[in-house]
């Protein structure tokens, strides 16, 4: 079967801007959510996923595990943890839910929220630069060729980073699966694989698996 | 003029195959395929010796291979130029700045010395560190993107020295820094690119176990009791008394040995007394290998971290601490101080444990020691961690994605 369109192959590689924000308590950290910049929501929490992709028992993103790490508030960060980028269509979203825990914990203990943490937050921000591969797939056979192939960045870029781009709770492949391909059945599965328990490749394995049952059912 | 050749003995793009892919391998040209026909200029202070020639005579070769154009310039100066700038270094790193004013005339007549001599119209200039940082004023007019690299800690910089040297880095376009926690509020954009190692060096590369067994029966360390070992210099701010102390704590309860290895008892006059302190804390315990190691003993501190059990970094102060990201590529257990670059390479519980205090870092070192599979696990998270984020191939995509950067239309 062919696709109405090619799945294009791309990969992305981030350049990692240091802002002139910083927290060093809880209180400085609600503060830095509300003012900092999409992109640098995007670095501590898409990003961060995918940078640590190999972390697959309880690291969420940037916020959560220094609230655990160097604010030593286990309590705070499994609910920052808990915050499951899947769920999130929008930055300012996913920045409001963020803010609002932080500030609800802070709320109910000013004295906690103001004690200076180990080490500083430092907000960051990351700067895309994407870069067509320049191979695609018509057909299931050559995605599952190629997406063997692939390299971490470009994995990332299709699976995690894709999610906020297309503005759906849904990644590239899932889409292509869907839309051009017309197996909806296949894409809905790929979108289901868990992105907080699975490293890169363990996700690829699954997702190469799928197809294959697809190809040879 | 002074093009600086790098070694002869390097690595090609296809030798990291086994380690990071030939997907990866295959991004990295695709990426420096856009800046074909671009040119790079690197400009530092030294040719040998130190971590930022370290990592530009392994990554000068594998830019080149991808074809872009890139050279490295070294800038020349007299005794008194470096005895300047060996006071800048210290004082940038928050110690006091004794030298008189004429000092900074002496970095100005260099600045101007080696403008005459270095030629530069490449596309994108890099400027590392503070020594050359004022030859932003040899800059053309559109003479292309220039950015300061700055390899140190400038998080508490000694005021009158930062004061001279911030009006030249406030003209680059742009300044890199090895960690948030190192920059300051600047009015240009500033980046951020870790530190590298090379895994094909002679202190990374995998080693036949029998150097490893032959190591240790060289320094009479047993390989079958655990072993806690600090790689580091002879430095008060790596504490290794507080080390030895930690050890003591860990001692009562687990029988395990001490490395405690690294070298600048020779050149420092300070590393004698600190070696000394080291010593007298270790007292007779045979258990406690203090080993005052040459530069050249890249192999013997690569098997050193290899037959460790558990590595230690308990500074009081650290640059990014590449020690720790070797430990890390080695698969080890890391227990290292939340300071400088550290907490970017062990992520508490997930790729080491962190630690702030003698106590602390006894605690974590015996917490190690009794659940072995949770080390292990570490371990291998922390190999991962470095693979992905510290190696001489990332720090090339970093660079590649910045060219890349700089060329988008605003």
């Amino acid at each position: 079967m062919k696709a109405t369109e090619p799945f294009q192959f791309a990969t992305a590689s981030y350049l990692v801007r240091i802002g002139n924000q910083v927290a060093t308590n809880l209180v400085e950290l609600e503060q830095g959510l509300a003012n900092c910049s999409d992109a640098s929501i995007f670095y501590h929490t898409f990003q961060s996923l995918g940078r640590h992709h190999f972390l697959t028992e309880g690291f969420s993103n940037d916020f959560a595990q220094w609230v655990l790490g160097s604010c030593n508030r286990p309590a705070l960060a499994e609910q920052m943890a808990s915050v499951d980028i899947r769920d999130y269509v929008s930055l300012a979203e996913l920045r409001n839910d963020l803010r609002r825990v932080v500030g609800d914990y802070s709320h109910a203990d000013a004295v906690t929220a103001s004690q200076a943490a180990f080490e500083p937050f430092f907000f960051c921000e990351t700067l895309e630069e994407n870069v067509p591969l320049g191979r695609e797939a018509w057909t299931l056979d050559e995605f599952h060729d190629a997406l063997k192939d692939l390299a971490h960045g470009s994995l990332q870029f299709h699976f995690i980073t894709s999610r906020l781009r297309l503005h759906l709770r849904t990644n590239d492949f899932s889409r292509w699966l869907a839309r051009d391909l017309g197996l909806i059945e296949l894409g809905r599965k790929v979108d289901q694989i868990d992105i907080y328990t699975a490293t890169l490749d363990s996700a690829r394995s699954t997702i190469l698996h799928l197809v294959e049952r697809e190809l040879y059912q | 003029m002074s093009q600086t050749q790098v070694s002869a003995l390097v690595n090609t793009l296809d030798d990291y195959d086994s380690i990071i892919g030939s997907a990866e391998i295959a991004e990295l040209r695709t990426l420096a395929a856009r800046l074909r026909g671009r040119t790079v200029q690197m400009v530092n202070s030294t040719a040998i010796g130190g971590g930022v020639a370290e990592i530009l005579n392994r990554m000068v070769p594998l830019m080149q291979e991808l074809e872009i154009g890139v050279r490295w310039d070294v800038i020349t100066g007299g005794e008194e130029f470096f005895a300047v700038t060996k006071a800048f270094h210290n004082a940038l790193h928050g110690e006091g700045y004794h030298l008189p004013d004429e000092s900074f005339k002496t970095v100005l007549a260099n600045a101007e010395q080696n403008r005459a001599r270095l030629h530069f119209d490449c596309d994108f200039t890099m400027i590392h560190d503070p020594q050359p940082a004022a030859l932003i004023d040899a800059r053309p007019k559109n003479g292309g993107h220039w950015t300061w690299r700055c390899h140190i800690d400038l998080s508490q910089p000694n005021q009158k020295v930062w004061n001279f040297l911030a009006p030249f880095v406030n003209r680059y376009d742009s300044a890199i820094f090895s960690s948030p926690a190192f920059s300051r509020r600047l009015p240009i954009p500033q980046y951020l690119f870790y530190p590298s190692i090379d895994p094909l060096s002679e202190k990374n590369r995998e080693l036949d176990p029998e150097i490893v067994d032959q190591t240790l029966a060289r320094f009479d360390i047993d390989a079958n009791r655990p072993i806690v070992t600090q790689i580091s210099r002879f430095d008060r701010l790596k504490d290794p008394v507080g080390v030895v102390r930690a050890y003591h704590i860990v001692k009562r309860y687990t029988d395990c040995q001490l490395v405690l290895a690294g070298g600048g008892a020779s050149d420092d006059p300070e590393g004698d007394a600190v070696l000394a302190e080291v010593r007298e804390a270790a007292g007779k315990d045979r258990d406690i290998h203090i080993l005052d190691l040459p530069p050249s003993a890249a192999t013997e501190i690569n098997a050193l971290q290899r037959a460790s059990t558990i590595i230690v970094q308990k500074s009081l102060r650290e640059g990014f601490g590449l020690t720790v990201t070797e430990g890390l590529w080695k698969k080890k257990p890391v227990v290292a101080s939340a300071v400088g670059g550290i907490p970017s390479q062990v992520i508490h519980k997930h790729t080491g444990m962190l630690a702030h205090s003698i106590e602390g870092t006894a605690y974590q070192i015996r917490f190690l020691l009794s659940n072995p599979a949770i080390a292990q696990k570490l371990g291998e998270n922390g190999h991962e961690h470095v693979r992905e984020h510290f190696l001489i191939t990332s720090d090339v995509r970093r660079h590649l994605t910045l060219f890349l950067h700089f060329l988008r239309p605003n």
